[in-house]
């Protein structure tokens, strides 16, 4: 197929490197250099999607990141891209490509009837009002909905390209390579400083690239490439084209997203697709530019009608022409420039239309002289067409633009381009929290002040003309890299008329009754529906903005907030100023997950923590579980067990011979000092100003308020130095709370903290059996009952490696930990593993130790409490210490009132009715099953286990006033129906006197 | 992101190696037992929440493993200064407005 609308010479694609590509399934050639836009257009392809709420036939608006019609869907299988802008797709030989929406297909729309029929049903609010009631259908109409709108598609394979990530330091950070960026960049880079510059487009001079214009003398795109080149040249200067700016965080932390890969194949061939730059900069030039706004009047959606700057960019820059008749309806002296371009690209310029009454700048006379017809004090009320424009319906204005003072003539065309003035690219400085400020003279928004080191240059200040970006450029350059320069670019450009701000083109009926006026193109968001926000009393800019939807999605306003904001203030009667805008929030264009996710994905998503004995665990079976960041053994199946079978294994082996848990991951804290003892009796509620060395005791860590936080056996090694051991998940944050306490309230104890979790591995190993193992291979400690009691800690060698040995217990039999430097943790494993063999030692994991405990009552820190829990409330007065001179952490908050309380909620045993019965944890508890929904929860389960040495379920829970309630009946009603009953009873269901853990 | 200046590594660092733990300069009682129920559920739950100057703190977990003291502006996130445990902020809402009013006097003279 030809490209009906190529130049035969001129723009900046490479002629001699055709290019192949589909849209939509036909085949079409473009060149090297081209967008995916100036591609179709070149094919003379105009209608490339269907609107989000109306399903309308939508061309191409714009040139760039501003486009709101054109998202495709690109690529196929697992490299499809959903919603990317033609405008900012590089062609690329073979590309296939297609629309995201339009059943059965984008010319001829079905949901296009729809939007016909019920375009006048389909006010703002539309969805709110309608589908309101019943509250439960919601999730059903919005499966339909999102269906009907839905825009590009997503594969649900796993993407095969990689991306990364780099952190990223320099001085100056410059965001934009248009003339006031690179103007600022050369400045800047000369001084020497480090420099980035980002542009996200694949070439640097950002309007210089298709201007007409010269600087000193030079072609504007020419001057662009030396000005490039000179940047490449300089070692402290990293340019990065194809890269986005995305985001700007507080103290001048910048995100930007390089596009490595895109423009060249689907899929990266070789290296990352995408990478993220992460930058903190010293300053920040903003140079970001403007984005034209379109003119709102009649059917001003229809393909055809495009942006005046954009039609200008194509036919310089791309070498298309996307039209043979054109109109160009303008408001200010820019859209004269692209009649001009026009008319020197071979076709007909049916006439400008200006809204002004006597336009005068040195463009407006160049269009005179060159025969263009010029017609002032006019508008375009109303574009006719259906699938494309045919022509316009132009009406003499009044001086203000509010009001058509005649009736209107119809030109035919097929190209309307509107210059309906500039809004400064002010995205980046909101980002901040930067509120931009209404400047009427710019009729736009610009940035308003900042705490960031930032620095602006170009159209973002709202100030136009090319001479004034490039000395802007040269000042901002200066101000960031505290030099000093004279230099002053000379572009000819010095006369330009006022522009006239006009955001809504009066039509002969009322914008109720008009032809749809689009506001926002990309949210099918009409003039006619932000005066009926208003109306509806919607004041708030952010509350217009939320009904109507105005500003959402990708397209974050980028051509429709301004007109938007402007009609709110007209219809309320308000200035712009007092309306004031919403605020842009990153990604000021898409970002992709991949980029975001970077190589933190799979296992490197986060650390895994292994254990010295994890090979070992691995050669055996084990299944495994997270703790934290630790992958601890769960359970060790043996062939042709289920899980159950394998934890009543486990832990009839614990109650009659001796089982091996691997407890390294335990959170271990070396306390030393002087003033150590002192601070655990501040930070424990229990004693230890009497605990011996060789002892160990068991501790409560509270909050301040009173509620257990952490819990764990510390040991006395001497009379300053300690070990403390603490929750798997909780040891980082009980380091810090040692720190913190010691740091901010008692620095004046001498003690000392360090983590030494990782620098032990854990044997536990328990059962009746289990000092028998231990004897096998500890020659040195006298390990007989009376010589080594519960709770007591030495020091000894076992199996030939110095090891520190405690007899604690968790299991509530007979129990020892030997505790080794983690380098030699499975060679001990397995010399136990040896020694037990002849007594049958069976390795078990959390799951059986978690039973284990339960059936002796002992609770798990986070688990059995949530931080709602006193030590009373867990029925462990027993461990606070009620004589301790220092008021320890949480002590205090015993007395309050609510603390006091005796209905608190308290800890239980709960023993299932029906004794095959396991009750699920988080079931809620109720005392009457047949109480009205909602029923009064007197609390819930926290554990619940099969016991098979006991031979029924087992539970812990909290109930109010729980220990007041023993031998109640309790029930706990679950999703399915059923009620199951339990009694409450005493936690400690196994050994209650203690006789095992003494033996 | 925020990007803090460690007192104690003297080295400015990313928001990433830091965990905010509340508001600075709050005193345990030296007595708990000898104060009002009112008085330490005060101490316990009551914070201000200003919108402007707050005195906070901040642990270099990833860092010196310090507690310090950083003066931040709770709207826009300029940190004014950090400084450390047991010394007082010379940047206050008092100085700021002190200095806003000199500031406004300056310019209308």
């Amino acid at each position: 197929m030809s490209q009906v609308n190529r130049l035969a010479a001129g723009g900046r694609i490479d002629r001699s490197k055709p290019m192949s590509f589909s849209f939509n399934g036909k085949t079409f050639q473009g060149f090297h250099g081209d967008t995916l836009a100036s591609a179709l257009l070149a094919n003379g392809v105009g209608i490339v999607g269907r609107s989000f709420k109306y399903s309308r036939a939508r061309g191409i608006l714009g040139h760039g990141a501003e486009e709101p019609n054109a998202l495709m869907q690109l690529h196929q299988g697992n490299a499809a891209v959903p919603n990317p802008r033609a405008t900012q797709v590089e062609l690329f030989d073979g590309l296939v490509s297609g629309s995201t929406n339009g059943w059965p297909s984008v010319e001829f729309d079905l949901m296009e009837w729809v939007g016909k029929i019920g375009g006048k049903l389909m006010p703002p609010g539309f969805y709110y009002k309608t589908f309101m009631a019943p509250q439960k259908m919601w999730m059903t109409y919005e499966k339909f909905i999102r269906k009907a709108a839905g825009f590009g598609k997503l594969s649900l394979e796993p993407d095969p390209d990689t991306y990364d990530k780099l952190n990223v330091h320099c001085d100056v950070m410059v965001v934009g390579a248009g003339p006031a960026g690179l103007a600022a960049a050369l400045e800047a880079g000369r001084s020497g400083k480090r420099v980035i510059i980002v542009d996200e487009q694949n070439e640097f001079g950002g309007t210089l690239l298709a201007s007409n214009q010269t600087v000193d003398g030079v072609d504007a795109a020419a001057w662009a490439e030396q000005a490039t080149t000179e940047l490449v040249g300089m070692a402290n200067v990293t340019v990065m084209p194809r890269t986005t700016a995305f985001g700007y965080y507080d103290h001048n932390f910048v995100c930007a997203l390089e596009r490595r890969t895109d423009h060249i194949s689907p899929v990266s061939v070789s290296g990352s697709r995408q990478r993220l730059h992460r930058i903190r900069a010293h300053q920040v030039i903003l140079a970001t530019g403007a984005i034209e706004r379109p003119l709102v009047f009649g059917n001003n959606d229809l393909p055809g009608i495009m942006l005046a700057n954009s039609v200008s960019t194509y036919i310089n820059r791309y070498a298309v022409v996307p039209g043979h008749r054109c109109i160009v309806m303008t408001t200010n002296d820019t859209g004269y420039q692209t009649a001009l371009d026009i008319q020197a690209a071979g076709r007909t310029v049916v006439a400008v239309v200006d809204s002004r009454h006597a336009p005068d700048g040195r463009l407006v006379q160049a269009a005179k002289a060159a025969g263009i017809e010029v017609m002032t004090g006019h508008g375009v009320i109303e574009a006719q067409g259906s699938q494309r424009v045919t022509g316009a319906i132009v009406a003499p204005l009044d001086e203000t633009g509010d009001k058509l003072t005649g009736t209107g003539k119809t030109l035919s065309c097929d190209l309307i381009a509107v210059a309906g003035g500039w809004s400064p690219v002010v995205h980046l400085s909101c980002h901040t929290g930067s509120r931009p400020v209404w400047q009427d003279d710019v009729a736009g928004f610009v940035p308003g002040p900042t705490i960031q080191n930032q620095h602006l240059a170009g159209a973002i200040t709202g100030e136009y003309r090319l001479s004034e970006a490039l000395n802007a450029g040269i000042k901002a350059g200066a101000a960031a890299a505290g030099t000093e320069s004279a230099q002053v670019f000379n572009c000819g450009d010095e006369s330009e008329g006022a522009a006239q701000a006009l955001y809504l083109v009066p039509h002969t009926k009322p914008s109720s009754r008009a032809p749809k006026q689009f506001v926002d193109f990309q949210n099918d968001v009409t003039a006619a529906g932000i005066e009926l926000a208003a109306r509806e009393g919607f004041q708030s800019i952010e509350h217009v903005k939320r009904y109507t939807a105005m500003g959402f999605g990708t397209d974050q306003g980028k051509t429709g907030n301004v007109n938007g904001m402007a009609i709110v203030a007209k219809t309320l009667n308000k200035s712009i100023a007092e309306t004031g805008t919403t605020i842009f929030r990153p990604a000021y264009t898409p970002v992709t997950f991949g980029a975001l996710g970077g190589r933190d994905i799979g296992v490197l998503l986060d650390p895994a923590r292994h254990t010295a004995m994890h090979p070992w665990h691995l050669a055996n079976g084990a299944a495994f579980e997270n703790v934290g960041q630790w992958k601890r053994p769960w359970y060790f199946p043996q062939a042709g067990e289920t899980m159950q079978q394998t934890l009543n294994r486990e832990c009839l082996a614990v109650r009659n011979s001796v089982g091996i848990l691997d407890a390294s991951t335990l959170g271990k804290i070396d306390i030393q000092g002087k003033d150590a003892r002192e601070f655990l009796n501040r930070v424990y509620t229990n004693a230890w100003s009497k605990l011996a060395p060789g002892k160990c005791r068991y501790g409560l860590m509270l909050k301040e308020d009173g509620m257990i936080f952490d819990d764990g056996v510390t040991a006395c090694l001497n009379d300053q130095h300690f070990l403390m051991t603490t929750t798997s998940g909780g040891a980082a944050a009980v380091l810090g709370w040692l720190e913190l306490w010691h740091q901010t309230e008692w620095p004046e104890l001498e003690v000392y903290f360090t983590s030494v979790t990782d620098q032990w591995a854990t044997c536990s190993f328990a059962g009746p059996n289990s000092r028998k193992v231990l004897e096998k291979l500890c020659t040195d400690v006298d390990l007989c009952a009376e010589a080594m009691k519960f709770m007591d800690y030495r020091e000894g060698t076992v199996a030939g490696i110095q090891s520190r040995i405690f007899r604690i217990s968790f299991t509530g039999e007979l129990s020892f930990e030997v505790n080794v430097p983690a380098d030699q943790g499975h060679y001990m494993w397995k010399k136990l593993m040896e020694a037990g063999e002849e007594f049958g030692i069976t390795p078990y994991g959390t799951e059986s130790m978690h039973v284990l405990r339960a059936e002796k009552g002992f609770i798990i820190a986070g688990q059995d409490t949530d931080g709602s829990m006193t030590p009373y409330d867990c029925l462990m007065g027993w461990a606070v210490g009620k004589t301790k001179e220092f008021s320890f952490l949480g002590e205090r908050s015993f007395s309050r009132p609510d603390t006091a309380r005796a209905d608190r909620k308290q800890l239980v045993g709960l023993k299932p009715k029906d004794p095959t019965v396991v009750i699920p944890e988080g079931s809620q508890i109720v005392m009457d099953p047949n109480q009205p929904i909602p029923m009064d929860m007197m609390g819930h389960v926290t554990s619940s286990y099969w016991s098979e040495c006991l031979g029924h379920g087992i539970a812990m829970g909290t109930v109010k006033g729980g220990s007041e309630r023993m031998g109640e009946t309790v029930y706990c009603p679950q999703a399915d129906g059923r009620v199951l009953a339990a009694e409450i009873c005493s936690p400690v269901f196994y050994d209650p006197k203690g006789d095992h853990h003494n033996d | 992101m925020h990007h803090i200046y460690c007192p104690y590594c003297e080295e400015t660092r990313e928001e990433e190696e830091y965990s905010y733990t509340g508001e600075a300069h709050i005193e345990r009682p030296k007595d708990p037992a000898a104060i009002t129920d009112e008085a330490w559920g005060d101490y316990l739950f009551f914070r201000s929440n200003p919108r402007g100057i707050h005195h906070e703190m901040w642990y270099h977990a990833a860092g010196c493993r310090r507690y310090f003291n950083v003066t931040r502006n709770t709207q826009s996130y300029e940190i004014h200064e950090t400084y450390k445990m047991g010394k007082l902020p010379t940047v206050t809402a008092k100085t700021i407005a002190a200095d806003t009013l000199a500031a406004q006097q300056g310019d209308a003279s």
